[in-house]
């Protein structure tokens, strides 16, 4: 049976999380199915869901105004997993500080936007994330930064910030795994963990 | 928790950091913006990222003379307005102007033709910049060309500030069909195509078989309507910029609200109704077809 992942597609890098997905799917010996979200009625036929990156302000207000947003946070409490990525995490998060963006709330964690600065201060590096044997490709372009952990878990760090967390079956990163072709990331948040399809 | 990480291996203005913003933009609308008071009305109604310029291109149209790129501190105020990506522009060639844009902070340099050219026989070398660069483009050898001085976006060219979308639509069908073209030939023959196209052989390689231009691909010029924006995306592009058309409207927020719900329902045509409805005249324009070859802006840099 494949697996029914759904990308979040308002706005954002969604053919490079739906490319992820089914490689990483693919590994497992499993076949995935994307649907691209961009109504409500479709969030409840999904096994798995990515929150791309974007413009959060953007993506928050389609996902409140389409009400999106109530059938992801009741796919959360279901057990089933989420990756959310910088734009995704903002908007997936517990508070993002600014009124602009209205919160998930499916992540127990609080955001700065733009942290890491403008995008001539976007950057990739080698990242150590917890659960991966060697360092992750991380790009992070107008990054968010991480500021306060509740109930969350800390993946990996840098510079002393946390850019990745797991929140029960919620995986968050202020990085974007979606840009290049290793999809441990994904594996780790859909095909690792206890909650997987 | 390791922390093992080394800060010492970041990398800063690769193709794969300056690619990867376009990317973040697809799906979105970018508009223009003059002032902090447009720039404020832009995210309000959902803009992706603004464009800030000192006119916008149906003005610069009427005004004439040179046009430049605008005023450091006019674009400060703007990035100080809004929590999204703040774009400049910079006149074709005039690598001075795009240093001053990426040091007064914008995300992105639009190397644009609605400017007066600055150097009538090169772009930008847009590789030596840690902020990517968006160029315009009416066929696949000059979206390649751009690409090759290394822009991290490409958009149609369009005819811009004419309120007319027919230059767009055909600039859009030049690169989708030439792009189709190269999927049915031989590797030989994709080298011809490149000598005769003056195109990098590499790109037109990689083109071909990726299906589709290796960065992201916009559509600009001349879209003044939601119908114009979902038009747009029909015909393939990744996301919209909107020039003159919310501001030269009747009701700027009631025609970016629904520009920007054109682009993410544009395959609806019962939702497209819906957002398409009330929204005030669009900006008045100018028919392409009654343009003498002069006036137009979209021979500029080749």
């Amino acid at each position: 049976m494949s697996i029914e992942a759904g990308v979040v597609a308002v706005q954002g890098d969604v053919s490079e999380h739906a490319a992820a997905v089914r490689r990483a799917a693919r590994s497992h010996g499993e076949d995935a199915t994307v649907t691209e979200i961009r109504t409500a009625g479709h969030v409840q036929d999904c096994d798995l869901l990515l929150l791309p990156g974007g413009e959060s302000t953007a993506i928050s207000r389609h996902l409140q105004r389409e009400g999106i947003a109530a059938e992801i946070r009741a796919h959360v409490d279901a057990g089933k997993p989420v990756l959310a990525t910088c734009a995704g995490l903002i908007v997936a998060s517990a508070d993002a500080n600014d009124d602009r963006v209205t919160e998930l709330d499916i992540v127990d964690v609080t955001i700065q936007r733009n942290a890491f600065g403008r995008q001539k201060d976007s950057f990739e590096a080698p990242l150590e994330v917890d659960g991966l044997d060697d360092p992750f490709p991380a790009v992070f372009i107008r990054a968010p930064v991480i500021d306060g952990v509740g109930d969350a878990e800390v993946l990996a760090e840098w510079d002393g910030r946390p850019v990745a967390v797991r929140d029960g079956p919620v995986v968050g990163t202020s990085f974007h795994p979606e840009l290049t072709d290793d999809c441990r990331i994904h594996d780790l948040a859909f095909f690792e963990s206890a909650v997987a399809p | 928790m390791t922390d093992a990480t080394d800060l010492e291996e970041l990398r800063r203005g690769t193709d794969l950091v300056k690619r990867g913003f376009a990317k973040m933009q697809k799906g979105g609308v970018i508009m223009d913006v003059v002032n902090r008071e447009q720039a404020r009305i832009a995210e309000d109604v959902g803009a992706v990222a603004v464009m800030s310029l000192e006119a916008v291109p149906a003005d610069i149209r009427k005004r004439g003379g040179v046009a430049r790129m605008a005023d450091p501190a006019d674009v400060e105020e703007i990035i100080d307005e809004v929590s999204v990506p703040v774009m400049g522009k910079s006149r074709i060639g005039h690598t001075k102007e795009a240093e001053i844009l990426e040091a007064t902070g914008v995300d992105m340099i639009d190397e644009s033709e609605v400017l007066t050219p600055a150097d009538d026989r090169f772009h930008i070398d847009k590789r030596d910049f840690t902020a990517p660069f968006v160029c315009g483009a009416r066929n696949l050898g000059e979206a390649l060309r751009r690409i090759d001085e290394g822009a991290a976006m490409i958009r149609t060219k369009g005819e811009a500030g004419t309120g007319d979308v027919n230059q767009a639509v055909h600039h859009q069908r030049n690169i989708k069909g030439a792009i189709r073209g190269l999927a049915g030939k031989s590797h030989e023959e994709r080298e011809e195509w490149a000598r005769e196209n003056d195109a990098p052989a590499d790109l037109v390689h990689e083109t071909a078989e990726m299906g589709r231009l290796p960065v992201v691909n916009f559509a600009a010029g001349g879209i003044a309507t939601p119908a114009d924006a979902a038009l747009m995306m029909h015909h393939g592009c990744d996301g919209i910029f909107v020039g003159s058309g919310i501001f030269g409207a009747e009701n700027p927020e009631a025609m970016g609200t629904a520009i920007v719900e054109a682009v993410n329902n544009w395959d609806d045509p019962d939702r497209l109704a819906e957002i398409a409805t009330n929204v005030g005249e669009g900006m008045q324009g100018d028919a392409n077809a009654g343009l003498p070859e002069e006036e137009k802006l979209q021979g500029r840099g080749v």
